[in-house]
C-alpha cells in the first residue's frame, strides 16, 4: 500500500493528465492560443498607441516655454534684441527666444519643415521646459567637444532628438543643409527634445533665419516681476505680456480620440474572448470523462478546479506574451498614422517610433490572464460542482434549447433596458454614449441566437418534409455550439457597417464643406503688420484680385476652453458660400453691423447656444458681447471658434496680429498670382497657399485619422473569422453523431458535406442580414451620440448600401472558408468512423 | 586672491577638481595674454576689463552694522571668463558670438542667515560688461559704478547694488585712499612654478546704504574691500583650492593673506601688509602661519571656519571667528564666503573665502 500522495504530487499528476488533452487536440490548443493572443494583441496594441501619445502630450506639456508667461511684440512677429537688453538691465528675469521654421533640403528623407528655436542657455530658467541632457550625462563635460561652450560659440551645435535626426537622414556631427539660407550648425543628440524640434543658440538662430539682432519673444522666468519698471518705461519697442496657452489642453482635446481607440481595442478584445470561451467550453466537454476519472481516483473538486485554473493561467501567460509581441507589431504599424492625425488635428507631436514601457507589458499580461479566467469561469465552476456520478441521460436538446433561447432573449432584453436607462443613472456624456453603444452591441449579440432560431424555425416549417426539413432542423440544433462564433461575426460586421457609415458620411460632408469653407482662392500670412500692408496694397493694385479679406485671430478662453475669435469683413464670398447650419434672418447684415457673431457648432454645443441667444467672452479690452447670428460646422477643430466683424474684433483686441488674409479672385486662375507673390515677397509654403493645396492637405489629415479605425475594423473582422473557424473545427468532431444516421440513411458524404456548407453559409448570411440594422444603429449612435459628445459636431447620416453588399459577401466568404477544413475532413472521412458512431454511442 | 572662475560652468565639477579648482589648474591655452612681472598697473584704465586675459574679476565684500549694532556681511562679484581667446574667433566674436562669458554672485550674511544669488550673461550684446573710464560694471540690474559718470570724474565714490529673491542692497562706497598693489607691484605669484596674476585692491572703502532682507529694510554702514584680479592661468597643477583672508586692523592697516592648498601638503602661503597710504609689503611663505582650529559640517563637508593666524614679524597672533559658520555660497559653483571677526594681539573684522572643500 503506497503512502497518500502529497498535495503537490496530486497537483502535478492532475495537471499532467489535464494537459495531455491538448496534445491530442492541437487544433483546440491553437484556437485557444490564437484567440487569446489576438485579443491581447489588439487590446495591448491600442494601449501602446494611447500610452505613446499620452507620453508625448506630457512631453509637450513640459515643452519649451509652454508654462511661462511671455513678452511678445505688438503688431509684428519679431523685434530688436535691444529691448531684451534694456529689460534685463531693468531687472526683468527674461530670456530671449527666436523661433522660425526651416525646410531641410531635398536630400532629407522627410522634407517636412522643422521648428527651429534659438535660445540663450545662460538666462533660460529651469522651468522653461527644454531638457538638453546629453545622451550620456557623464560625458557632457566639454571633454567630447559637445559642451556648453560649443553650443553658444560658432560654429555652434544643433540639438535634436533621434526622431528628428532620422527625418533629416543625418547622424551626430553632420551639418544639415536647408532648402534656402545658411546651413544649420552640426547636429548633436538630445534624446528628450520633442521630435521635429531643432534647438540652437539664439545667435546661431539669427544667422540661420537671416534675422540679425531679431527675437520672437521673451519668456519670463518664475519669481515675479513685482516692483520692476513696466516694459513700456524701459523700451520703446511695444511688447505685451501674454499668458501661456494651456498646454494641458492637449490632454483634454485628444481625450475623445483616445477614448475611441480604447473602445475599439476593448471590442476587439471581447471578440477575441468569444473564441477563447468557445475553445475552453469545448475542451471542458471533451474532458468530462477525464474529470470523472480524476475525481474517482481521489482528486478533490477544489484540486481539480485549481489545476484547471492553473492550466488556464499558464496558457494565458504564454498566449499573452505572444499577444504582446503582436500588439507591439500592430501599434508600431499604426503609430505613424496615429501620429500624423494627432499632429494634423491637434498639433500634438507624437514620435513615429514606439517606446516599450514595463507597465504596458504587465497590463497586457494581466488583461490576457483576466480575459482567459473570464472566458473559463463557467467551465471552472462546472468542473467544481460536477457531480461525481452523473447519469448520462439522453439529450432532450429541443427542450434545452428552448430554455436557453428564452434565457438569452430575456438577458438581451435586460441589457437593452439597462442601456436605454443609462442616461437616467446620472452617467452622462461620452461615457454614457459608449455605455449605450456597448449595451446595444451586447443585446444584439445575445439576441442573435433567438433571431436565428426564429428564422431557421420559419424556414423549417416552409421546407418540404424529409431532408429539407432536416437541413433546417439540424442547422437550428447547431446553434448553441456556433452561437458564440456567430455573435463575434455579428459584432464585427455590425461595427464595420457602423464605422464605415460614419466615416463615409463624414467624408462626404467634409469634402463638400471644405469646398465652401475654403472659398477664397489664395490664403497667406505676412511676417508683420508692415509687410501685410505692403502685400495688401500690392494685391489690390492687381486686376484679377476682387477682394483681399482679412482673417485675423484673437485667442480667448471661455469656461476654461480655448476659443479662437476671428475678425472678417463683409464680402459676397461669405454671403453666398459660407455654410451655416442654423441662422437668424439677415444674419450677414447683422454681423456687419457688429451686433451678431457666428459660432462654431462645437462652441454652440458646449455652451448650449441657439441663434438669437447672447454670447459674451472676455476680450483683451472689455467684454465682447453679441447675439448668436448663426452656427456653422467646423469639423475637426478641437477648439471653439467664433467669427465677428473685423471692427468688433479690433475694438476688443486692438493688438491682434494683423497678418492673415484670404484673396478672392475674379475667376482668374490662382497659380500665376501665387507664383508672383512668392517671387515678390519671398513667401514660403507655410505662409502662402492656394485653396486647392489647403484642401488636399486637410483631406490628407482626415484620411489618416481614420486609417487606424479602418485597420482595427479589419482586424476585428479577421478575429471573427478565426472564431468561426475554431468553432467549426472543434464542433466537427461532435457533429458525427448527428451526421452518421443521415449517412446511414443513404446520403453520400459529398452531399452531406455540401449540406453542411449550405447550413454554414445560411447561418452567415442570416447573421450578415441581422448585422445591417445593427450597423445602422451603431452608425447612428456614433454620429448622433458619440461624435457629438466627443467632438461637438453632428453629421448628416449617409447610407452606403454597396458597402453592405460587400460586407455580406465577405461574411459568407469568411464562413465558407471557415467551414472548408472541417468539410474537407468530413468528405474524406473513412466510412468506418461514421459506422463507429453507432458502436460507441456517447 | 579671488580665483573663482566662470569656467566652472563649462567643466563638470569632478573633472574640474581633478585638475585644480574650477579648472584653473588646466594647461594655459594658446592665444591669451600672459601675466608678466614687468607689466605696470595703471589707473584708471586698469579698473576696466582685460579681455585678452582668460579670467578676471571685480570683487567687493563689506563688513556692515545696522543702527542696533547687528553685524552683516555683503558680497558683490562679477566674473569675466573668455571661453576662447578673443583673437581666435576669426572676427566672428561680435554680438552673441562673443567668447566673453559673465557671471555675478551676490550675498548677504547675518548671524543667522546667509542669502545668495547668481546671474549669468553673454558678452557682446550689452547685458553685462565693464567700462574703465568712467567706471561702470554691470550684469543685468546688478551694478557697481562711479556715481558721477563723467570721463574725468574720480573712480570713487561708487554705487553698488544687487538683488536676489529674498534680499537686496544699495550702497555708496567712498574713499580717499589710493588703490594698493598686491604681490610685488601688482604681480601676484601663486605657486613655485611661477603661476601668477595681476592683482590690486582697495581695502579702505567707507560704505553706507540700505540692506533689505526678506522685505525688511535696514540702514547700514561699515567698511568695504574691493579686489581686482586678472590672469590666464593662476593655479598650478596639484593645487586644489585656497583659504583667503581680508583683515582690517583698525583704520589704517589691512592684511591680505592666502594659502593655496597643494595636494602634496606643501601649501603655498603669501600675503601683503597694507597701509592706508598705499604702501604694500609682501609677506613671504615663512613669515606667516595659518592654522585651522575648528571645522564646521556643511552638507557633509568639513569646512575650517575658525583659524589661528600668526605673523611673528608683525607681532600678530589672532584667532578668527565667522559671523555665520554656514556662509556657504549655494551657487552653481559652490564655496564658502563670509564675514569674520578676530581677536588676540589685534581686534577687527574681515572676510574669509574658502574654495575646494
Amino acid at each position: 500500500m503506497s503512502r497518500p500522495a502529497s498535495p503537490a504530487g496530486v497537483l502535478r499528476w492532475t495537471l499532467a493528465t489535464l494537459l495531455s488533452h491538448w496534445w491530442r487536440s492541437p487544433i483546440q490548443l491553437a484556437a485557444l492560443v490564437v484567440g487569446l493572443s489576438v485579443a491581447t494583441a489588439l487590446w495591448s496594441g491600442v494601449q501602446a498607441l494611447n500610452a505613446e501619445a499620452r507620453a508625448s502630450y506630457d512631453r509637450a506639456a513640459e515643452a519649451f516655454g509652454s508654462r511661462l508667461p511671455r513678452l511678445e511684440p505688438v503688431g509684428a512677429s519679431r523685434f530688436d534684441q535691444s529691448a531684451y537688453v534694456a529689460l534685463r538691465r531693468a531687472g526683468w528675469p527674461v530670456t530671449p527666444v527666436l523661433e522660425g521654421t526651416v525646410s531641410p533640403d531635398h536630400a532629407a528623407p522627410d522634407p517636412a519643415p522643422l521648428r527651429l528655436i534659438g535660445i540663450d542657455p545662460l538666462t533660460m530658467p529651469a522651468g522653461a521646459g527644454l531638457v538638453l541632457d546629453a545622451p550620456d550625462a557623464a560625458e557632457d563635460d566639454g571633454e567630447n567637444g559637445d559642451g556648453f561652450a560649443e553650443f553658444i560659440l560658432p560654429p555652434h551645435r544643433t540639438y535634436a532628438a533621434a526622431e528628428t535626426m532620422r527625418a533629416l537622414g543625418l547622424g551626430e556631427g553632420a551639418v544639415p543643409r536647408l532648402a534656402d539660407g545658411p546651413a544649420l550648425p552640426p547636429l548633436s543628440l538630445r534624446p528628450r527634445l520633442s521630435p521635429g524640434l531643432l534647438v540652437v543658440d539664439v545667435g546661431a538662430a539669427q544667422t540661420v533665419l537671416q534675422a540679425p539682432d531679431a527675437l520672437s519673444y521673451l519668456l519670463i522666468a518664475p519669481g515675479g516681476t513685482a516692483g520692476l519698471a513696466a516694459p513700456k518705461d524701459v523700451t520703446d519697442i511695444p511688447l505685451r505680456r501674454s499668458q501661456p496657452e494651456g498646454a494641458g489642453d492637449l490632454d483634454r482635446l485628444t481625450e475623445s480620440f483616445h477614448m475611441n481607440l480604447t473602445a475599439f481595442g476593448l471590442l476587439a478584445f471581447l471578440v477575441g474572448l468569444f473564441i477563447v470561451n468557445a475553445a475552453i467550453g469545448l475542451a471542458f466537454e471533451q474532458r468530462r470523462t477525464m474529470f470523472r476519472t480524476l475525481r474517482a481516483t481521489g482528486v478533490s473538486a477544489g484540486m481539480l478546479a485549481g489545476a484547471l485554473g492553473l492550466e488556464m493561467v499558464v496558457l494565458a501567460l504564454g498566449a499573452g506574451l505572444l499577444g504582446l509581441v503582436g500588439g507591439y507589431g500592430v501599434a508600431a504599424a499604426l503609430l505613424p498614422d496615429v501620429a500624423a492625425s494627432l499632429r494634423g488635428l491637434y498639433g500634438a507631436d507624437v514620435p513615429g517610433s514606439l517606446g516599450l514601457r514595463p507597465g504596458w507589458w504587465a497590463a497586457g499580461l494581466a488583461m490576457s490572464v483576466a480575459g482567459a479566467m473570464l472566458a473559463a469561469g463557467q467551465s471552472l465552476w462546472r468542473a467544481y460542482t460536477m457531480p461525481l456520478l452523473a447519469a448520462a441521460g439522453p439529450q432532450a436538446w429541443a427542450e434545452a434549447q428552448r430554455r436557453w433561447l428564452r434565457r438569452q432573449g430575456l438577458v438581451a432584453l435586460g441589457v437593452a433596458l439597462v442601456a436605454l436607462a443609462l442616461p437616467l443613472t446620472g452617467l452622462s456624456g461620452l461615457m454614457a454614449g459608449f455605455g449605450q453603444l456597448a449595451g446595444l452591441l451586447l443585446a444584439a449579440a445575445l439576441l442573435l441566437p433567438v433571431l436565428l432560431a426564429g428564422l431557421l424555425g420559419a424556414a423549417e416549417r416552409l421546407a418540404a418534409p424529409g431532408l429539407g426539413r432536416w437541413f433546417w432542423a439540424d442547422s437550428r440544433q447547431q446553434l448553441p455550439g456556433l452561437s458564440l462564433a456567430l455573435m463575434a461575426l455579428l459584432l464585427a460586421l455590425g461595427v464595420n457597417i457602423g464605422v464605415g457609415t460614419m466615416v463615409g458620411s463624414f467624408r462626404a460632408t467634409f469634402t463638400h464643406w471644405l469646398d465652401d469653407r475654403l472659398a477664397a482662392e489664395v490664403y497667406f500670412r505676412a511676417a508683420d503688420t508692415a509687410e501685410a500692408r505692403r502685400m495688401t496694397d500690392w494685391l489690390e493694385a492687381r486686376d484679377e484680385v476682387a477682394a483681399v479679406l482679412p482673417n485675423w485671430r484673437a485667442e480667448a478662453r471661455l469656461e476654461g476652453w480655448p476659443v479662437d475669435v476671428y475678425g472678417f469683413t463683409d464680402d459676397p464670398l461669405y454671403r453666398t458660400r459660407w455654410p451655416l447650419l442654423a441662422e437668424l434672418p439677415q444674419v450677414w447684415d447683422r454681423i456687419a453691423a457688429g451686433e451678431a457673431a457666428l459660432v462654431s457648432e462645437q462652441l454652440a454645443y458646449r455652451l448650449d447656444l441657439a441663434p438669437g441667444e447672447r454670447i459674451a467672452l472676455p476680450g483683451a479690452e472689455g467684454r465682447l458681447e453679441a447675439v448668436v447670428g448663426g452656427i456653422y460646422a467646423d469639423y475637426g477643430n478641437p477648439k471653439g471658434q467664433m467669427r465677428v466683424d473685423l471692427a468688433l474684433l479690433l475694438q476688443h483686441w486692438p493688438d491682434v496680429e494683423q497678418r492673415a488674409f484670404g484673396v478672392r479672385l475674379d475667376g482668374a486662375p490662382a497659380a500665376p498670382l501665387v507664383a508672383d507673390m512668392r517671387e515678390t515677397f519671398g513667401l514660403g509654403e507655410d505662409r502662402l497657399r492656394d485653396n486647392e493645396t489647403l484642401k488636399a492637405l486637410s483631406l490628407r489629415i482626415f484620411e489618416r485619422t481614420f486609417v487606424v479605425t479602418g485597420a482595427l475594423n479589419t482586424l476585428t473582422l479577421g478575429v471573427a473569422g478565426i472564431a468561426l473557424l475554431t468553432s467549426l473545427v472543434t464542433l466537427s468532431g461532435l457533429r458525427l453523431p448527428s451526421l452518421a444516421p443521415v449517412w446511414a440513411l443513404g446520403v453520400t458524404r459529398r452531399s452531406l458535406g455540401l449540406m453542411e456548407l449550405g447550413k454554414m453559409l445560411a447561418l452567415a448570411l442570416f447573421t450578415g442580414l441581422i448585422a445591417i440594422p445593427l450597423g445602422l444603429g451603431i452608425a447612428w449612435m456614433l454620429v448622433a451620440v458619440i461624435n457629438v459628445e466627443a467632438f461637438g459636431w453632428r453629421l448628416p447620416l449617409t447610407l452606403f448600401p454597396l458597402d453592405w453588399a460587400r460586407l455580406l459577401a465577405l461574411a459568407v466568404l469568411t464562413a465558407g472558408l471557415a467551414a472548408a477544413l472541417p468539410l474537407w475532413r468530413l468528405a474524406r472521412m473513412a466510412p468506418a468512423r461514421l459506422v463507429a458512431v453507432f458502436a460507441s454511442a456517447r | 586672491m579671488r580665483l573663482l572662475a566662470a569656467l566652472a560652468l563649462v567643466l563638470a565639477a569632478p573633472a574640474a577638481l581633478a585638475q585644480g579648482y574650477a579648472g584653473l589648474g588646466a594647461e594655459p591655452q594658446e592665444g591669451y595674454a600672459e601675466v608678466r612681472p614687468d607689466r605696470e598697473i595703471r589707473f584708471p584704465e586698469d579698473h576696466g576689463p582685460h579681455p585678452e586675459f582668460r579670467i578676471e574679476w571685480w570683487y567687493v565684500t563689506a563688513n556692515l552694522e545696522d543702527a542696533e549694532g547687528r553685524a552683516y556681511g555683503l558680497q558683490w562679484t562679477l566674473f569675466r571668463s573668455a571661453l576662447r581667446p578673443a583673437s581666435s574667433t576669426g572676427g566672428g566674436g561680435e554680438g552673441w558670438a562673443s567668447p566673453q562669458f559673465w557671471m555675478a554672485h551676490a550675498a548677504v550674511t547675518s548671524a543667522d542667515q546667509h542669502l545668495s544669488a547668481e546671474r549669468f550673461a553673454r558678452g557682446g550684446i550689452g547685458q553685462a560688461g565693464v567700462a574703465g573710464v568712467p567706471f561702470s560694471a554691470h550684469l543685468d540690474d546688478w551694478r557697481f559704478e562711479s556715481t558721477t559718470p563723467a570721463p574725468d570724474a574720480p573712480f570713487a565714490p561708487l554705487h553698488l547694488s544687487a538683488r536676489g529673491e529674498d534680499f537686496a542692497y544699495d550702497l555708496t562706497l567712498a574713499t580717499d585712499a589710493p588703490p594698493v598693489l598686491q604681490g610685488e607691484a601688482g604681480y601676484s605669484v601663486k605657486s613655485d612654478l611661477g603661476q601668477a596674476s595681476h592683482y590690486y585692491s582697495q581695502p579702505f572703502f567707507e560704505a553706507e546704504g540700505t540692506l533689505v532682507i526678506e522685505g525688511r529694510e535696514r540702514e547700514v554702514r561699515g567698511r568695504a574691500w574691493m579686489d581686482r584680479e586678472w590672469s590666464t592661468q593662476p593655479l598650478a597643477p596639484g593645487q586644489s583650492g585656497w583659504d583667503w583672508f581680508a583683515l582690517r586692523f583698525g583704520d589704517d592697516t589691512a592684511v591680505m593673506l592666502y594659502r593655496l592648498r597643494q595636494d602634496d601638503g606643501n601649501h603655498y602661503l603669501t600675503g601683503n601688509w597694507i597701509g592706508r597710504d598705499g604702501r604694500s609689503e609682501s609677506l613671504g611663505r615663512n613669515t606667516v602661519s595659518m592654522t585651522p582650529l575648528e571645522r564646521t559640517d556643511i552638507d557633509g563637508r568639513a569646512v575650517p571656519t575658525h583659524w589661528r593666524i600668526e605673523i611673528p614679524s608683525r607681532d600678530v597672533t589672532i584667532e578668527t571667528v565667522p559671523l555665520n559658520a554656514q556662509s556657504w555660497m549655494d551657487t552653481s559653483f559652490e564655496y564658502w564666503e563670509g564675514p569674520i571677526r578676530f581677536a588676540g594681539s589685534h581686534e577687527g573684522v574681515g572676510y574669509l573665502e574658502m574654495t575646494g572643500y
